[in-house]
């Protein structure tokens, strides 16, 4: 299709607002008789508070509120940030209050001080008595299921938040009847976004006696609806603002420090309070990805044709629900529409444990389902002696696919291509030959990775994204949307739809960057890569609604029928001509100023997107492992997308750079430690969290196979969350290439590696160094 | 925020020694990379500060008339790794240097500081003990000039005396001149780390043989510690392979290793043997020698 400006690199809308420093971010908003709050947090993995004595610190000089979970209404709230369910069967897990008086990791949120300054507020913790009875804690999931395991929530025997999973053909039948079987373990460590800005709100109480909060979040919508019944408060009483973020990965797809905010508010008298979290306190008390472990058992044909497969996960959610099941879920489908299997048997279990929360991150469990089967995959295709590619390409579903039990259709399918591309730019089968023989304590190595996502939620859960679109006075427009620019840069993509279909250059699309609850069209906001799909839609549609009633003006204008005419640069054109017959600006003028029929341009509308559309992609890399050292080295990476049509190559790439590093990341570096005997953190800082730095990051390449698919505004899908699924089975996969050693745990930690690598004999290897 | 009840700025360096005579309680701080740290972790609470930053010359790097090069204990690394004197006669100390945290840490924090510190794993410990330097030691009573041994007392434990300062480090001639050098920090990242291991090794080869090796090891033990049993071993000795193995084996001597969730014993002894091969080797090819086998 022959665009104008969707394709085109357009310049990101905020880019130069970001880099000159005026983009302001929640933090950079003062009011007027501003304090602060900060939290006091529990030493214990698991206690119960049986005594708090906050005299000593309500008396400090400068301290004007303490609050105690005594202070606080006693209503349990979910905080995932998911659109509400009317069926209370499909609700998120309450099972959190804003303080609690029961700890229920290291870390949770006991108390909580108001201060005219920091120094005091931190002064006023120390003061703050507390005398627990500590309970006995469980780590992992395997210990919180068994027998006479203690209990984290009353209500959830054995700690499981849920074991609800699904399954189709006959799975036991495909094992009896199968020539092969294999089984695999592996396993991913508990990770974290790590996103510059950290956790930050503030809230007071405005001239009408309603509660404000600004935040750094990407659900604005959801945090009012949440802040609301956290402190038992109508909804329209409260109003949430979202200024400019500066990252959030799905931690800001939860509700952390809002309530909390807000009652700090309410208990200073309306006074505004900023709680910004500390880099530790990011660590320990927002969310995390689930640490999970998967055991695969697959059947298949002597030709290597995949039959069934067995997929059982543990996936450790810590001490609250949060996204709870809804991620191991979601991540479970994810392969179906990839790989095709007659019988599916997933079942997941999410578990209870005293460790901080998990919750949603880049990819909702996706990563680690994919790092089991792609780690799987390859180890399959190694003892079948076969070529990993091809038998993933042999077991490829075919377009048109429809899921047995989502019922989304395939309508577009660029994974072979993506398989083809990346064989070919990466130069496969010329390194395998180089690669042959290697000896010395330098290897390389080869690994590949494939992976299907989705655009949205859909049939989940709901998918409304809306719209407002007002015409101006020169023609331009301002664009109003609820969803989130959250760093993605989604509303650049906006912008070029709407000027697309409106015939505009992207100057003259005005969109407003800041979400305000009480004036932004309801959207449930930024996750699930579902922005340029879902909300994409809603503007497309407010833009035909805008450029319909253009054409009525415009036909009053000339006398020509609105069918006849297009808009073009600006311009009303006679289409079957060219020819110019008025100017947009002729048209908005009339729509503001005819005497008789002056009525504004504008549209408000709303898309209930109930379509999804599937998106592709690989990752192919070369590793260079040093055998002596245990440290891996990528030394060439591709990440290889079907994602549509791309709306903006330059984001794309953008995109594909940050979640490849967070999944090289992953694989290589990061994980949270914890004390195995008191369930304290080791490593909660950015010295002791390997966050890979610019120098540990390999040049990364990207490349889009651009199929269309009918269900996305011009032929687009999702790719948020795509690039950070595939890049830690494949260097995963590259290692055993070049090492013949197979890792079943990521992250591939140069210790962990030596460790694997002597247990393997490769260490004798040493005095054949040179110099 | 920080918990500080008051900051003295002195301009010379007499006045400061004075002022931290007086209150030998005083902090003492330079780029304050470390104590700025510890401050935010809620150490140090209610501390009075004794900044050095306005001293005037503190920072200089110099060569003195005896060929000793002189580095202020406030001169920042950048400066090091860019300074003329460092590139052209200890380019290992440079190496070292640049290894440090990410480019703004490097452009505040100082080789005092990170000296004084006391930390294992200070990236210019290694390197400056295997460089034989002294450091130039300032009381208002006087001044004292010890080797870089006898200044680690322990963890995070240095031998100052009550309203001492580190003035500069001094590498005499005889640790430098002639001698190839290369430092090797091992950490999990290539920057912003700290690390699991470092080891500095400089020499002086003549017709392929070392007529003296010297190594530092980080992290191998409570302080940073020298190699001497891996370096008597080499004296006199032909460059070959085998001998650079041997090196590396006896480096492990002095190496009191411990586990820690950061990393196991045995694999920082297993880094120490490696590590020192390969730094011994890169050494050697800077200092003119070969060991290929
Ligand atoms: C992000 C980051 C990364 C880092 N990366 C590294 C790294 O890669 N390698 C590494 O080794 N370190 C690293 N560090 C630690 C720190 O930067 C270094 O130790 C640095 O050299 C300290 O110097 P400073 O001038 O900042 O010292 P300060 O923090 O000002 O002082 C450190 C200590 O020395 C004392 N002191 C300072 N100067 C004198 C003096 N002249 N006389 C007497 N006492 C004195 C102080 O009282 C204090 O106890 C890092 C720190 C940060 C924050």
């Amino acid at each position: 299709m022959d665009h104008k400006i969707v394709g085109k690199n357009t310049q990101r809308l905020d880019a130069v607002a970001k880099v000159t420093g005026r983009a302001m971010y929640t933090d950079d908003f003062f009011e007027r008789d501003m304090l602060v709050g900060k939290v006091l947090r529990s030493p214990h993995a698991h206690a119960r508070v049986t005594r708090i004595d906050a005299s000593k610190a309500k008396a400090l000089p400068g301290v004007v509120a303490v609050l105690t979970p005594a202070d606080l209404p006693k209503i349990k709230f979910a905080t995932a940030g998911h659109p509400w369910s009317l069926d209370p069967g499909h609700r998120d897990v309450e099972d959190r209050l804003i303080l609690t008086d029961k700890a229920r990791f290291v870390g949770d949120a006991i108390a909580a001080v108001v201060a005219e300054d920091l120094l005091t507020a931190e002064k006023a913790l120390h003061l703050i008595e507390v005398e627990y009875e500590v309970l006995p804690h469980v780590l992992t999931a395997e210990d919180a299921m068994a027998e006479g395991a203690p209990l984290l929530h009353e209500n959830r025997p054995g700690n499981i938040v849920s074991s609800f999973g699904v399954q189709f053909g006959d799975v036991e039948a495909e094992f009896q009847n199968a020539d092969v079987i294999f089984e695999g373990d592996y396993e991913t460590s508990i990770v974290q976004h790590c996103h510059i800005e950290s956790m930050s709100a503030y809230a007071f109480v405005d001239s009408d006696g309603r509660v404000v909060v600004n935040s750094s979040t990407q659900i604005p919508h959801i945090v009012r609806r949440i802040v609301a019944q956290a402190l038992g408060l109508s909804w329209g009483r409260v109003k949430v603002i979202k200024p400019y973020i500066g990252g959030g990965f799905g931690n800001k797809q939860d509700v952390v420090v809002e309530p909390l905010t807000a009652a700090m508010s309410l208990a200073a008298g309306g006074r505004p309070v900023r709680y910004c979290m500390t880099r530790e306190e990011v660590f320990i008390d927002t969310r995390t990805r689930h640490g999970m472990k998967l055991h695969l058992k697959t059947a298949l044909s002597r030709e290597g044709k995949l039959q069934g497969i067995h997929m059982q996960v543990l996936s450790n959610t810590g001490a609250y629900a949060s996204h709870g099941h809804s991620i191991a879920m979601s991540a479970g489908g994810k392969f179906r529409p990839l790989y095709d299997f007659r019988a599916i048997k997933y079942e997941p279990k999410t578990v209870y444990t005293n460790l901080p929360v998990a919750g949603a991150m880049r990819g909702y469990g996706t990563p680690q389902i994919f790092f089991a089967l792609e780690s799987h995959l390859d180890d399959i295709a190694r003892k079948l002696e076969m070529d990993p590619i091809e038998l993933r390409r042999k077991n490829l579903i075919k377009l048109g696919h429809q899921d047995p039990l989502t019922k989304n259709v395939v309508r577009s399918f660029g994974i072979p291509e993506c398989i083809a591309k990346g064989k070919e730019l990466i130069h496969w089968e010329e390194k395998k030959k180089v690669h042959q023989g290697q000896t010395g304590h330098l290897r390389r190595g080869l690994g590949m990775a494939c992976f299907a996502y989705a655009s949205g939620t859909h049939p989940v859960a709901l998918e409304l994204a809306g719209a407002r679109i007002v015409m101006n006075q020169d023609g331009s427009v301002t664009l109003q949307v609820g969803a989130t620019e959250i760093g993605q840069g989604s509303d650049t993509v906006f912008a070029q739809i709407t000027a697309e279909t409106l015939g505009l250059p992207v100057d003259m699309v005005h969109v407003v960057t800041t979400q305000d609850t009480d004036i932004t069209p309801f959207d449930s906001g930024a996750y699930a890569s579902r922005q340029t799909f879902v909300t994409g839609i809603a503007v497309r549609k407010a833009a035909l609604e805008v450029r319909a009633k253009v054409l009525e003006v415009a036909a009053r204008r000339t006398g020509l029928a609105p069918a006849e005419m297009d808009i073009r640069d600006r311009m009303i054109v006679e289409t079957s001509l060219g020819r110019t017959v008025c100017s947009l600006g002729d048209v908005a003028m009339d729509s503001f100023y005819d005497r008789l029929l002056a009525a504004p341009i504008t549209s408000d509308t709303s898309a209930n997107v109930r379509i999804n559309a599937m998106s592709y992609g690989a990752t192919f890399v070369e590793v260079e492992v040093d055998i002596q050292t245990g440290r891996v080295e990528v030394t060439e990476l591709w990440n290889i997308h079907d994602s549509g049509t791309i709306i903006n190559p330059k984001l794309a790439e953008g995109q594909v750079h940050g979640g490849v590093s967070m999944s090289l990341g992953a694989a290589l570096l990061e994980q949270m430690l914890f004390d195995s005997v008191t369930g304290k953190p080791l490593n909660p800082n950015l010295l002791d969290y390997k966050l890979p730095t610019v120098l540990d990051t390999p040049k990364i390449n990207a490349a889009f196979v651009e199929t269309f698919d009918a269900a996305g505004t011009f032929g687009s899908k999702s790719l948020g969350e795509c690039p950070t699924i595939s890049p830690a089975p494949a260097v995963r996969n590259a290692v055993m290439d070049a090492t013949g050693v197979a890792f079943h745990k990521i992250p591939l930690y140069p210790q962990v590696v030596f460790e694997k690598f002597r247990e393997a004999g490769l260490l004798a290897e040493r005095s054949v160094q040179h110099v | 925020m920080f918990d500080i009840c008051e900051l003295c700025e002195p301009e010379t360096l007499a006045e400061a020694k004075a002022i931290y005579a007086a209150n030998p309680e005083l902090k003492v701080i330079a780029g304050g990379t470390d104590v700025l740290i510890r401050m935010q972790h809620g150490s140090l609470a209610g501390a009075g500060l004794l900044s050095l930053r306005n001293i005037p010359h503190l920072d200089e790097i110099e060569m003195l008339a005896d060929g000793t090069i002189s580095v202020g204990a406030m001169a920042p690394f950048t400066r090091i790794f860019e300074h003329e004197l460092i590139r052209k006669h200890v380019p290992v100390l440079g190496e070292a240097s640049v290894s440090m945290g990410g480019p703004q840490v490097r452009n505040i924090a100082t080789i005092g500081g990170n000296l004084c510190n006391g930390a294992v794993s200070a990236d210019s410990a290694s390197t400056l003990f295997a460089l034989d330097a002294l450091l130039k030691l300032e009381t208002a009573e006087g001044e004292r000039i010890i080797p870089m041994r006898d200044f680690y007392a322990g963890p995070g434990k240095v031998n100052l005396l009550p309203g001492e300062l580190l003035v500069a480090i001094l590498i005499p001639r005889e640790g430098y001149e002639g001698m190839g050098g290369h430092y090797i920090k091992f950490a999990p990242r290539k920057a912003m780390d700290i690390a699991t291991l470092g080891v500095a090794a400089v020499c002086k080869i003549r017709e392929n043989r070392f007529v003296e090796l010297r190594i530092g090891l980080g992290v191998a033990a409570p302080v940073p510690v020298r190699c001497f049993e891996a370096e008597d071993y080499a004296k006199g000795r032909e460059v070959t392979w085998e001998c650079v193995q041997e090196i590396a084996r006896l480096a492990l001597k002095p190496a009191k290793a411990r586990s820690s969730w950061r990393a196991s014993k045995d694999y920082r002894e297993h880094l120490i043997e490696v590590l020192t091969q390969r730094a011994v080797a890169e050494a050697v090819k800077r200092g003119g020698g070969c060991c290929a086998d």
